[in-house]
C-alpha cells in the first residue's frame, strides 16, 4: 500500500443516510490506479448510493472521499470533467439515434466522436451497424454498450459503472466484461458494481457489500481461499428433502441450493473434507436419502453467503 | 461544438422528432384563432325580433323598416297585435326580442306626447341579452333623434324638442368586434401552452428518464441546461405569435394600429415570462404528470380567467382582482390591446412592460437557483 495521494479513489468512514436508514455506513476502501474494482452485493446493499457519492451526485453525511485526488463535494466541477459515469438506470435519449446520443455526450464535454475514436473504437465497432437506429429500438445488451460508449466518449480518467449488466442476457454480459477487460488493459481505472457474483472473478479486487457496509475487500481468489470452513457439494434427486434434512445436521453451518447441487458448510474447521463427505453421505443414507457428496472449492458466492449470514447473526446479537 | 451548442442541437432534435406534438403546437394557435373568431364571438348576429303593434301606422312601419334594413344584426320575425301571442315563441327561442308599441303611436307622437315603447329581450343568456338590448335601443334612439330634426319622412315633427340625446360610442372598437378583443388574450393563452407547458415537461422528462443524472455529472452548468431548453421554444413561441397575428389580420381584419415591431418585442418578453414559469414548475415537479397538471391549473386557468381575456378585470371580485396582478397574461393583454387597438406606443406601455420584465426576472432567477447541482 502506498499513500492516499496515489489512490485513484479512497473513502474514509463515508456515510449517507436517507431518513432513518443508513444507505452507506462508514465505508472505508481504496482503489488503485489502473485497477478493475468491483462492488458486489445484492439489490439494496447501497451500491448505487455509494457510486453517487463518488460521482458528485450526493454529498456524504459523514466521512470523506477523494476521486483522482479531488473532493467530490468541493471540487465537483473539476471532477465532472474527468470521470465517466454510467448510472444504474438506462439513461440515454430513446428518441435519438445511436449516433446522436453519442455525439451529444461528446459535445457536452467539448469533444467529438471522431476525435475520441481511439478510446471508443472497440465498442463503437459493435455499435456502428446500428448508428442510425433509435436508442429505444436497441436490445438490452446493445443499450448497455451504447451507454458505456457514451460514458467513455470524453476519454475519462476513471470509469464508474453502476450495475452495467443488470437485466442483460448471459452472452451480452460476457461480451460486456470482455470490453471492460480491454479498457483495463489500456490503463483505465474502472469501478464497477454488480449483483451477479459470478462476475466478481473478472475483477482485480472486489468489495463485498451488504446493508451499506463493506464485509470484505480482496482479490477474488483470496476471498475464496479465505473460506474458513470445509465445503461439500451434495447431489441427489430429492433436493427439497435433502435441504430440510441437512439443515438438521448437528454440524451444519449453512446449506444453500447452488445450481443443480446443494452446498453444505461444515462447522468443524480444519477437519478432512473427504472424511466429512463420507460421514455426511452415511448420515443422509441413514435417513433414506441417497446422495453423492464431494469436497469442493468455495466460489465467491459461497464466501459471500457465509459472510452475509455471519453479519446478520452479528447484527441480531448486537443491533 | 461547444457543450451549450451541442445541448441546444439535442433539444431541437427532440422537438423535431416528436412531430405529432410539433404539429399540435403549430396547428393549435391557428385553430384557436379561427375558433374564437367564428364560434365563440360574443357579438350577436341575426337577432330574431318581433313587433307588437295593436294598430300599425306610419311611425311603427318606419321603425320596423329600420330593423329590417339592418339585416346583419336583426332577423325580423313578423308583427302581432298582442304581446301574449309571443309568449310561446319566446319560450321555444324562435323569438328573442320584442318591440312593443302602444296604440295610436304616430298620432300621440304628433301631439308632442311622451310615448312609451317597450323592448323585451330574452335574458336567459345575460351576455347576449345585454348586447341584443343595446342593439335595439341604438336603432330606436337613432330613429327618435332623426325624427326630432325632421329627417324621418311622413312623421309629424315635434313642436319644440328639448330633450337630451345620449350618444354613446365605443372607441377603438366601434363595432364591438369581439375578435379584436380576443386576439391579444389568445396570444397570451397560446404562449402559456407552447412555452410554459412544454418547458415544464421537457425538464421533468429528463428527470423521469434518468438522463438528468447524466446531465448532472457532465460539465454543463444549470444555467446552460435551462437556457438550452428555452432557446428552441422561444423560436417556436415566436413562430406562433406571428401565425396568430397573421391569421387574425388576414381572416378577421383585426387592426394593428401601433408598431408591429413593438408588439413583437413585447411578445418576445412575454414568451420569456411563460418559459420562466415553466422552468419554475419543472424544477419543483418530479413527474411529467405533476408538471402538466401544475401548468394547466396554475398557469392556463389564470391566463384564461384572470387576464381580462374573457372576463373583464373590473368585473372580478376584489380578491381575484388582487391576484390578477401577478398573472403575467393580465399585463400582456393590456400591452397587446394597447398596441393593436389603440395604437399605443412604449411611452404609454412602459409601466406594464416593466412589471412583465420584473416578473420574468424573478421567475427565471428562482428557476435557475432551484435547478439542483446534485441529486436528492
Amino acid at each position: 500500500m502506498t499513500g492516499l495521494a496515489d489512490a485513484a479513489v479512497w473513502a474514509s468512514a463515508l456515510t449517507k443516510r436517507f431518513a432513518s436508514t443508513l444507505a452507506v455506513d462508514h465505508v472505508d476502501f481504496r482503489v488503485e490506479p489502473g485497477e478493475l474494482f468491483g462492488f458486489i452485493g445484492p439489490d439494496g446493499a447501497g451500491k448505487s448510493t455509494l457510486f453517487r457519492l463518488l460521482v458528485t451526485l450526493y454529498t456524504p453525511d459523514e466521512g470523506e472521499a477523494r476521486v483522482l485526488g479531488l473532493d467530490p463535494v468541493k471540487d465537483l466541477w473539476r471532477l465532472r470533467r474527468k470521470i465517466g459515469y454510467m448510472p444504474g438506470r438506462f439513461s440515454l435519449y430513446p428518441d435519438l439515434s445511436v449516433a446522436e446520443n453519442l455525439s451529444f455526450y461528446a459535445s457536452v464535454f467539448g469533444t467529438t466522436v471522431e476525435r475520441q475514436m481511439a478510446t471508443i473504437e472497440p465498442i463503437y465497432r459493435q455499435l456502428a451497424p446500428f448508428a442510425g437506429r433509435r436508442a429505444s429500438a436497441l436490445s438490452g445488451g446493445m443499450k448497455q454498450k451504447l451507454a458505456l460508449c457514451c460514458a467513455l466518449v470524453h476519454d475519462p480518467e476513471i470509469l464508474f459503472l453502476d450495475e452495467p449488466t443488470t437485466g442483460v442476457d448471459a452472452v451480452s454480459r460476457r461480451e460486456f466484461w470482455d470490453l471492460l477487460a480491454r479498457l483495463r488493459e489500456g490503463g483505465l481505472t474502472i469501478v464497477v458494481s454488480t449483483p451477479y457474483m459470478d462476475e466478481a472473478s473478472r475483477c482485480d479486487r472486489v468489495a463485498l457489500i451488504q446493508h451499506g457496509r463493506i464485509l470484505r475487500i480482496d482479490t477474488p481468489d483470496a476471498v475464496c481461499a479465505a473460506y474458513p470452513l470445509p465445503l461439500l457439494g451434495v447431489r441427489g434427486v430429492d433436493r427439497l428433502g435433502m435441504l430440510d434434512a441437512m439443515r438438521m445436521h448437528p454440524h451444519a453451518e449453512s446449506v444453500w441450493p447452488f445450481g443443480a447441487s446443494l452446498h453444505f458448510t461444515d462447522r468443524r474447521a480444519g477437519a478432512d473434507p473427504r472424511q466429512l463427505a463420507s460421514e455426511l453421505r452415511e448420515w443422509l443414507a441413514a435417513r433414506n436419502i441417497e446422495v453423492e457428496v464431494t469436497p469442493i472449492d468455495p466460489t465467491i458466492e459461497d464466501a459471500f453467503m457465509l459472510l452475509m449470514s455471519q453479519q446478520e447473526r452479528a447484527e441480531v446479537a448486537a443491533p | 461544438m461547444s457543450a451549450f451548442a451541442g445541448f441546444v442541437a439535442k433539444e431541437v432534435r427532440h422537438i423535431l422528432r416528436d412531430w405529432q406534438t410539433l404539429l399540435i403546437l403549430i396547428g393549435m394557435p391557428v385553430s384557436q384563432v379561427l375558433l374564437f373568431g367564428y364560434a365563440v364571438r360574443s357579438d350577436v348576429r341575426g337577432i330574431r325580433v318581433a313587433f307588437v303593434e295593436p294598430a300599425p301606422d306610419a311611425a311603427t312601419a318606419s321603425i320596423r323598416a329600420r330593423f329590417t334594413a339592418d339585416g346583419e344584426t336583426f332577423a325580423v320575425q313578423g308583427t302581432v297585435t298582442h304581446v301574449d301571442q309571443l309568449e310561446s315563441r319566446f319560450r321555444d327561442g324562435s323569438v328573442r326580442q320584442a318591440v312593443i308599441f302602444p296604440p295610436m303611436f304616430a298620432q300621440r307622437l304628433g301631439a308632442g306626447e311622451r310615448v312609451p315603447v317597450q323592448v323585451v329581450t330574452d335574458g336567459s343568456d345575460p351576455n347576449s341579452g345585454g348586447i341584443m338590448e343595446a342593439d335595439a335601443l341604438a336603432i330606436l334612439r337613432r330613429w327618435e333623434a332623426e325624427r326630432l330634426v325632421g329627417q324621418v319622412a311622413d312623421v309629424p315633427q315635434a313642436l319644440r324638442p328639448a330633450r337630451i340625446d345620449i350618444a354613446t360610442r365605443m372607441r377603438f372598437n366601434p363595432t364591438l368586434e369581439s375578435v379584436n378583443l380576443f386576439v391579444p388574450g389568445l396570444v397570451a393563452y397560446v404562449l402559456v401552452i407552447v412555452s410554459a407547458l412544454m418547458t415544464a415537461i421537457t425538464i421533468v422528462r429528463e428527470k423521469e428518464m434518468g438522463t438528468m443524472e447524466m446531465l448532472l455529472v457532465s460539465p454543463l452548468r444549470p444555467a446552460q441546461v435551462v437556457i438550452g431548453k428555452l432557446a428552441p421554444y422561444v423560436v417556436l413561441g415566436f413562430l406562433d405569435v406571428i401565425l396568430v397575428l397573421a391569421v387574425s389580420q388576414v381572416v378577421f381584419h383585426v387592426p394593428l394600429r401601433g408598431s408591429p415591431l413593438l408588439l413583437l418585442i413585447e411578445s418576445l418578453l412575454y414568451i420569456l415570462t411563460a418559459l420562466s414559469m415553466g422552468i419554475l414548475i419543472s424544477t419543483s415537479a418530479n413527474t411529467e404528470r405533476v408538471a402538466t397538471l401544475a401548468a394547466l391549473a396554475g398557469l392556463m386557468l389564470p391566463t384564461l380567467l384572470l387576464s381580462g381575456f374573457i372576463f373583464p378585470i373590473a368585473a372580478l371580485p376584489a380578491p381575484l382582482r388582487i391576484i390578477s396582478n401577478v398573472v403575467p397574461a393580465r399585463w400582456f393583454v393590456v400591452i397587446a390591446r394597447g398596441i393593436m387597438l389603440k395604437g399605443a406606443g412604449f411611452a404609454e406601455l412602459w409601466r406594464e412592460t416593466l412589471i412583465l420584465a420584473s416578473i420574468t426576472a424573478v421567475f427565471l432567477i428562482a428557476g435557475i437557483r432551484r435547478l439542483a447541482v446534485r441529486l436528492g
